[in-house]
């Protein structure tokens, strides 16, 4: 059965090569619609039936390589040799991966045939969304890290693509001046600021291969296990990985592609910028977690600059207007929390958390999806509200994903966020500090998820009297049931045991992270009373942020208008975002700039590399003209040389 | 020392390229005026060979009574020549047609000297070694001239044939002193008494011969001064076959006496082969950049890569020997789709060879400005293409045997040859111009470029595929 695991890839690769090279002849949206989201169909249906199989195998069994090729193979002259394999690993962690890649994708390549109706590149989204799936697919079943950059690299590129999707379209990004950007200035600004991350990553991976000899993950985590404590080399690895995560995982100080990435079509930011490429770099940590369990430090940054992330975004997600940018704070707030896990070394938890955010965030963004769609590209939720009598399906699917974000049982953002925290608390890489932005962060996140939904789909409405809203058609809707279901039920693999539950998921898990576990000298933690504590305190801050969330923006609608007044600093402060877009202009941007131009371009380039390329040009411009009177065209001239050269040849053999 | 069964079965590609260009002559002599059935009977010809020899690929077995290796090495080898002449048959007939020159003898001639290369590439006597030479050169001589009614190509054929003959003359004194030296003209019982005889200056000297008369079939300076007046009158296709076929069957031979049998690594000869590596890249590098003529141009090309290749030879070690192997059957793909082109934009009378002949030529033959693209690019070994992994095989091989200097000079006169290729590819896309055809290219042509421009990236995606095959070989 492992035999058929690189299917899975090579379906989402023919859709793409079959939409891409014949897609624009094509002109029946159905079948194109069929072929794009059928191919990752068919590729989770794989995924599933290997999945089922593994279930009833036993733990040691379910690993498997299936080895297709070798790639590249380079004698490099020193002992280790460079031998890299196109070959896809199938374990507990990727097949995980894989189910959410392709399960959630599907759902959302269907949701696409209904929001993209009528765009005239429909077969050019279709296209990328299944190159898309194919590279996220490479990154997460690769079994070293070459293919894994490989596909690190193809999402990154498919989301550049996509963001830019509608590349001449309007878009305020972050750092320009208002009205003069693009949605391409979006998309170049992310693959920018990602090529920071990822060069993070590589180096990272240079380090690797000169401390491992290998940079297959078998071989390097199976030389890691003998890796002495205190290495500095590994809290370099470490820290390099790590900020390849920033990168793709929008963290602190990376993170300001993302809110800026929602020019994309919204389909697009469910997938690419929530559900999937962004948890990329949690599922590189995971990976990784042996090499993190040597080097502790590097586990600390993490948690500390998780946490920070998590409140930060929250803060700023509190008074964002666009739909979409709410939702966007809010997921570099949740990739926050899953940082927050792997730094305490939770590393199930934090996988956990991929998992149900997976469900309920592609819920959120579909949803605002079908209200944007019903709106008529209308962002703004101060000119909506009470929509939730023209959009039953969507209100009440999208309402089932914010309170499965605000953390309330039994929906599934309950159960990860919980044990996140829990485990930020009591694990021996915890504090309590990190525990209290942890819960401060929480109450904010059900604060302003329930302002964007009270904003949205209660209260009056604001907007123009020729727009009448409808709900969206099946292939939309169904999807977002769908989800909804899932993110009511999907938190339930992960009941802890405090709750009597098997935590099934963390099971699961445990082959993969076992060796980080024992290196950490994590021991398993009996249930105590301080757990059940915090279980309610956290449950009673969430109730607290929906409640004041709803009396602030539906009962008493005055009292935000006046906050905003009384803290103006405050309020502007949030609102332009900490000011991060700006603060990197002045320092980084706008100096690069100038040197680049006034130094490197006119001086550098100019003077100094024209003149070096020029004049040596010109020198063998003049060598060749030399050479070229040699060759008189008379054969007589060509033998004289000829013998001149045996005898400088045989003089110098004879000499030696 | 009688010829037995197996000495055929395990030569069977050779055998069967014989028989078939005798077939090729019979089928020519009767039917007079129809060179098209001469066409189809030596692709045929060829085509079964090919097959043949990719089941001729394990460990190489001396037949013969030792007088010729086949298999393995050999046996690789002859599907570089094997591969250049098939590519080279389906590209000459619409370009022989346009010329109004088409005789079935053009096929025949290919056939002949494709046998000789093959000789060559086996070769393990020095009497075999000089008949090769000799079967593929007079071949060779008579295609040059083909177009007999043109004195480009009757001068071609005439400076090809002269110095040639010139250079035979030092290959067999060559042959002779080493045998007066070693009483043997069997390369392996001379290898046994090499390290003796490495100090004799007879010996020497006669090693110093086979240099000259190698260096001379590649065009590897200062023995190169024919290529660039041979390579321009010659039939365009007829310069694409002598600069891949004839050049790896040269630089078979070269392998087989001085790295696989001899083992010069350390020794003066690898000096003199490095210079004369140093001298081929910087010569023909610079005088490249000042061709009008694109023929030309790939005449000076072909004269750098004899360089680059000749530095895996200096370098006398396992990778300089896989370098080369996968080099040249890298840039047997290369440079057959180059002057493939080359025959198609060509018009009567010399016309249309030209740089500024190319000019705008994307707008009106996208294709063909594609595949040309990929052959300067490879050409110019940027990766992902195949001539990447060839040089950095090369070069690899010349830093490991401690010629780092050699290697950085590749390195350096790839810099300048980038400018001259790329300079075609800069004329296809981005001038005006009105470069265009006012013929039809035939499918055949098109199918032969297309195989070896997929060659080429396939190569270049999967290098591993030819190098650990080739790998296997090292050493009989």
């Amino acid at each position: 059965m492992f035999s058929y695991t690189p299917l899975i890839v090579l379906f989402p690769l023919l859709g793409f090569l079959v939409l891409g090279l014949f897609g624009s002849r094509i002109k029946n949206e159905k079948l194109l619609g069929i072929l794009g989201s059928g191919t990752v169909g068919l590729s989770f249906l794989v995924a599933v039936t290997l999945f089922v199989q593994m279930l009833g195998m036993h733990p040691e069994e379910r690993k498997h390589v299936v080895d297709l090729f070798t790639w590249i193979s380079a004698f490099t002259g020193t002992s280790s040799s460079l031998s890299v394999s196109v070959a896809y690993q199938v374990d507990q962690l990727s097949i995980l991966m894989t189910l959410i890649v392709t399960g959630v994708g599907f759902l959302i390549h269907v949701y696409s045939i209904g929001y993209m109706h009528g765009d005239p590149g429909f077969w050019r989204f279709f296209a990328y969304l299944n190159l898309f799936i194919f590279a996220m697919l490479n990154l997460v079943l690769a079994d070293n890290f070459v293919l894994m950059f490989l596909g690190w690299e193809g999402v990154g590129l498919c989301s550049y693509l996509l963001i830019g999707f509608w590349h001449d379209r309007k878009f305020e990004v972050g750092g320009y001046k208002p009205g003069t950007s693009t949605t391409s200035d979006a998309a170049k600004k992310a693959f920018i600021v990602n090529r920071i991350g990822d060069f993070g990553f590589l180096l990272a991976m240079f380090l690797i291969f000169v401390n491992f000899g290998s940079l297959n993950f078998d071989a390097v985590f199976g030389r890691a296990s003998v890796v002495s404590e205190g290495n500095s080399a590994m809290v370099w690895i470490g820290l390099l990985l790590f900020l390849g995560a920033t990168g793709k995982s929008a963290q602190i100080p990376l993170f300001v592609w993302l809110p800026d990435a929602m020019a994309g079509p919204t389909p697009v930011s469910a997938l690419i910028h929530a559900a999937t490429m962004v948890t990329a770099g949690v599922y590189m940590v995971a990976r990784c977690s042996v090499l993190y369990a040597l080097a502790p430090t590097a586990l600390h940054v993490m948690a500390i600059v998780g946490a920070l992330t998590a409140i930060m975004a929250a803060t700023i997600a509190l008074v964002q207007n666009d739909i979409k940018k709410v939702l966007a704070y809010s997921t570099v707030s949740q990739l926050g929390y899953m940082f927050l896990a792997m730094g305490v070394a939770a590393f199930s938890a934090g996988i956990f958390h991929v998992l149900t955010h997976a469900f309920f965030k592609a819920l959120l963004f579909l949803g605002s999806g079908a209200v944007i769609h019903a709106m008529h590209d209308e962002q703004d939720i101060q000119k909506m509200g009470g929509l939730k009598h023209q959009l039953p399906t969507t209100y009440k699917t999208f309402l089932i994903g914010a309170i499965a974000i605000a953390g309330i049982p039994p929906f599934a953002g309950f159960f990860s966020k919980d044990e996140i925290l829990w485990r930020a608390f009591s694990s021996e890489y915890g504090s309590i500090g990190l525990w209290a932005i942890g819960v401060i962060g929480a109450a904010l996140t059900a604060f302003y998820m329930f302002r964007l939904v009270s904003l949205t789909f209660e209260g009056e409405k604001r907007y123009g009297q020729d727009l009448h809203p409808h709900e969206a058609p099946k292939t939309m809707t169904i999807p977002l049931i769908i989800l909804a279901v899932l993110s009511i039920v999907g938190g339930f693999v992960g009941i802890p045991a405090s709750l009597f539950g098997g935590n099934s998921i963390e099971q699961w898990l445990e082959p993969i992270f076992a060796p980080a576990y024992e290196k950490l000298r994590m021991e398993p933690h009996p249930v105590e009373i301080t757990e059940y504590l915090l279980m309610l305190l956290s449950v009673c801050v969430a109730g607290a942020g929906i409640y004041c969330a709803r009396v602030v923006y539906l009962r008493r609608s005055k009292l935000a208008d006046s906050w905003k007044a009384k803290y103006p600093g405050t309020y502007r402060f949030l609102f332009n975002k900490y000011y991060v877009d700006e603060m990197y202009d002045t320092v980084i941007v706008a100096p690069t700039v100038k040197v680049s131009e006034g130094f490197l371009w006119k001086g550098i380039d100019v003077k100094v590399i024209d003149g070096i390329v020029n004049g040596s040009a010109k020198l063998v411009g003049m060598l060749a003209d030399v050479i070229r009177r040699v060759q008189t065209g008379i054969a007589q001239q060509y033998a004289t040389i000829f013998v001149g050269g045996i005898l400088l040849l045989l003089i110098w053999l004879i000499v030696q | 020392m009688g010829i037995t069964f197996s000495d055929i079965t395990s030569s069977a590609p050779l055998v069967s390229l014989v028989l078939f260009s005798f077939l090729t002559l019979i089928v020519e002599s009767w039917g007079k005026d129809k060179p098209v059935l001469s066409y189809w009977v030596s692709l045929l010809g060829v085509g079964v060979s090919l097959a043949l020899s990719f089941g001729h690929l394990g460990a190489g077995i001396p037949v013969f009574g030792g007088m010729l290796l086949q298999g393995g090495f050999a046996g690789y080898c002859n599907l570089i020549f094997l591969s250049s002449a098939f590519l080279t048959i389906l590209l000459s007939r619409g370009y022989l047609e346009r010329m109004e020159c088409h005789r079935g003898e053009f096929y025949i001639l290919i056939l002949f000297s494709t046998v000789g290369m093959m000789l060559m590439a086996g070769a393990l006597n020095l009497i075999t070694v000089f008949l090769g030479i000799e079967l593929m050169s007079v071949s060779l001589y008579v295609l040059a001239g083909f177009m007999r009614k043109k004195v480009r190509s009757n001068e071609s054929a005439l400076k090809y044939f002269l110095l040639g003959a010139f250079a035979t003359g030092f290959l067999l004194y060559g042959i002779a002193l080493i045998y007066g030296t070693s009483g043997t003209t069997d390369l392996v019982a001379i290898s046994k008494l090499f390290p003796q005889l490495s100090h004799n200056p007879i010996f020497l000297v006669g090693c110093g011969l086979l240099v000259v008369a190698f260096s001379f079939k590649i065009a590897a300076v200062p023995f190169h001064m024919w290529a660039p007046d041979v390579y321009e009158g010659a039939p365009t296709t007829v310069s694409g076959f002598m600069s891949t076929g004839a050049k790896a069957a040269a630089f078979a031979t070269f392998l087989l006496v001085f790295v696989r049998v001899f083992d010069i690594a350390g020794t003066s000869l690898s000096q003199v082969i490095a210079v004369i590596a140093a001298a081929s890249m910087i010569v023909g590098n610079v005088t490249a950049v000042a061709q009008t003529n694109v023929k030309r141009m790939l005449a000076y090309s072909s004269i750098a890569h004899a360089g680059y290749m000749l530095s895996g030879i200096a370098a006398a070690n396992v990778e300089g020997e896989t370098g080369i192997l996968f080099y040249l059957l890298a840039y047997t793909f290369v440079n057959v789709g180059a002057f493939g082109i080359v025959s198609i934009m060509e018009r009567q009378d010399d016309k249309k060879l030209n740089f500024e002949d190319y000019e705008g030529l994307s707008a009106r033959r996208p294709a063909l400005a594609v595949l040309m693209t990929i052959f300067m690019f490879s050409l110019a070994g940027i990766p992902p293409f195949a001539g990447f992994f060839g040089k950095y095989y090369v070069f690899l091989a010349a830093v490991k045997a401690n010629l780092t200097w050699l290697a950085i000079l590749g390195v350096l006169t790839s810099l300048i040859s980038v400018y001259y290729y790329l300079r075609l590819v800069v004329l296809m896309y981005f001038r005006e111009g009105d470069a265009d055809l006012d013929h039809s290219v035939p499918r055949r042509s098109m199918i032969a470029l297309a195989i070896a421009a997929i060659s080429i990236v396939v190569l270049g995606l999967y290098p591993s595929l030819i190098v650990d095959l080739t790998r296997s070989f090292f050493k009989i």
